[in-house]
C-alpha cells in the first residue's frame, strides 16, 4: 500500500500528522458549530454524509430516484504540535442521525454534549449512545448570554448522566472556555483509559 | 444545503463518479490525512477532472473530511475516490492506527500528546 518517494528532497514530504478526532454532539441551533468555530485553526466547513453510502453491499446503480438521507456535518481543525491535527466534527444529537455516529466514534478520543437547558431532550439520544458505546463524554451546558435556566445538578439529573461523567458551563463563543471544555474531556478520557474496564 | 445546485449534483451525479460504487477498496476514516504522492503530482493534468481536483486540494495535508467539503461531494463518493488513488499510487493516507479486532480508541500515549498539545495552545 505505501508508495515509495522518488523524492525524498521534497519539502512537503516526510512523516504525515496523526489525525485525532473529537465529536461535538448537541440539538439543532445549540451552538456546536460555534464551539467548533472559537478554536478552530479554519473557518468551520460543512461536509455531508449520506445514508446509502453505508448501505454495505448494496448497488445502488440504478436507483438514482431513490432518496437519501443526508446529514450535513460542520467540523474544523487545530494543529497541535508539529505531528498531530485534532478534528472537531459537529454532529446533531438525535436518534435519526445514528447510522453515522458508528463511524464518527470510532477512533474518536471522545466527545462533548453541548446542552441547551430550555431543550434538554435534543440530547438524550447522543447521551445513551455515547454510554452505550463506552465513549468517554463530558456534557457542557452551553450558556447564552452568561446564564443556565438550570443548576448542572439539576441537568445531571434530567439526563441521567452518570456521577463520573464531567459537567461543565461552557460558552461556545469563547475560545478559553472552549479549550477549557477539550481539556476536561482529554484528561477524563485519558483517566477512563487508565482505568481496567 | 440550501444551493439547488449542490443538492442536484448530491441526487443524482455523486455515485456516477464511483461507478455505483459505495465502499471504498481501503478503510479510511473521515479524519484520514491524506497528501499527494510525487507520482500523483506528476500525473495530475492527464487524470478524471474531480481526480485532478482531489490532488490539488491534497498539496496541501488534508482529511478526507475537507476533501469532501471542498468538492461539495458525500463523504461516502470522496472515500472511495480517495480510496482508489491511493491504491494507485497517487496519494498517500495517514490515518490513527487501529486493528479491527481491537478497542478501537486511541492508545494512552497517544491521549497524553493530546493533552499536552491542547493545554500548550
Amino acid at each position: 500500500m505505501a508508495f515509495k518517494r522518488s523524492d525524498p528532497t521534497r519539502e512537503t514530504g516526510g512523516a504525515m500528522p496523526i489525525p485525532v478526532k473529537i465529536v461535538v454532539a448537541g440539538g439543532y441551533a445549540v451552538g456546536k458549530t460555534t464551539f467548533v468555530g472559537s478554536i478552530s485553526e479554519i473557518e468551520p466547513l460543512t461536509t455531508e454524509a449520506s445514508l446509502t453510502s453505508h448501505s454495505a453491499g448494496v448497488d445502488i446503480a440504478g436507483a438514482a430516484s431513490k432518496t437519501t438521507t443526508t446529514v450535513a456535518m460542520d467540523f474544523g481543525r487545530i494543529g497541535l504540535g508539529d505531528d498531530l491535527i485534532l478534528y472537531l466534527f459537529g454532529t446533531p444529537g438525535q436518534d435519526r442521525f445514528h447510522f453515522m455516529w458508528d463511524d464518527l466514534v470510532r477512533g474518536a478520543i471522545g466527545a462533548v454534549v453541548l446542552v441547551d437547558t430550555s431543550r434538554l431532550e435534543d440530547c438524550f439520544a447522543a447521551v445513551d449512545y455515547f454510554e452505550s458505546a463506552g465513549l468517554p463524554f463530558v456534557v457542557a451546558v452551553n450558556a447564552f448570554f452568561g446564564r443556565i435556566h438550570h443548576s448542572l445538578e439539576d441537568v445531571r439529573e434530567a439526563l441521567a448522566i452518570p456521577a463520573g461523567v464531567p459537567m461543565m458551563v461552557t460558552d461556545a463563543r469563547d475560545r478559553a472556555s472552549t479549550k477549557a471544555t477539550l481539556l476536561e474531556l482529554a484528561q477524563h478520557a485519558l483517566a477512563n483509559a487508565n482505568a481496567p474496564s | 444545503m440550501t444551493d439547488g445546485t449542490l443538492e442536484a449534483r448530491l441526487r443524482v451525479r455523486p455515485y456516477a463518479l464511483t461507478g455505483g460504487r459505495v465502499r471504498s477498496s481501503i478503510e479510511l476514516p473521515l479524519e484520514t490525512i491524506v497528501r499527494v504522492t510525487s507520482r500523483g503530482e506528476a500525473s495530475t493534468s492527464e487524470l478524471a477532472s474531480e481526480r485532478q481536483q482531489i490532488c490539488r486540494i491534497c498539496t496541501d495535508l488534508s482529511s478526507i473530511a475537507e476533501v469532501s467539503a471542498h468538492l461539495k461531494l458525500p463523504l461516502g463518493v470522496v472515500r472511495v475516490l480517495v480510496g482508489d488513488m491511493v491504491t494507485e499510487g497517487f496519494l498517500e493516507a495517514n490515518a490513527t492506527v487501529m486493528t479491527a479486532d481491537q478497542d478501537p480508541r486511541p492508545d494512552l500515549r497517544l491521549l497524553e500528546r493530546v493533552l499536552d498539545g491542547l493545554q500548550a495552545l
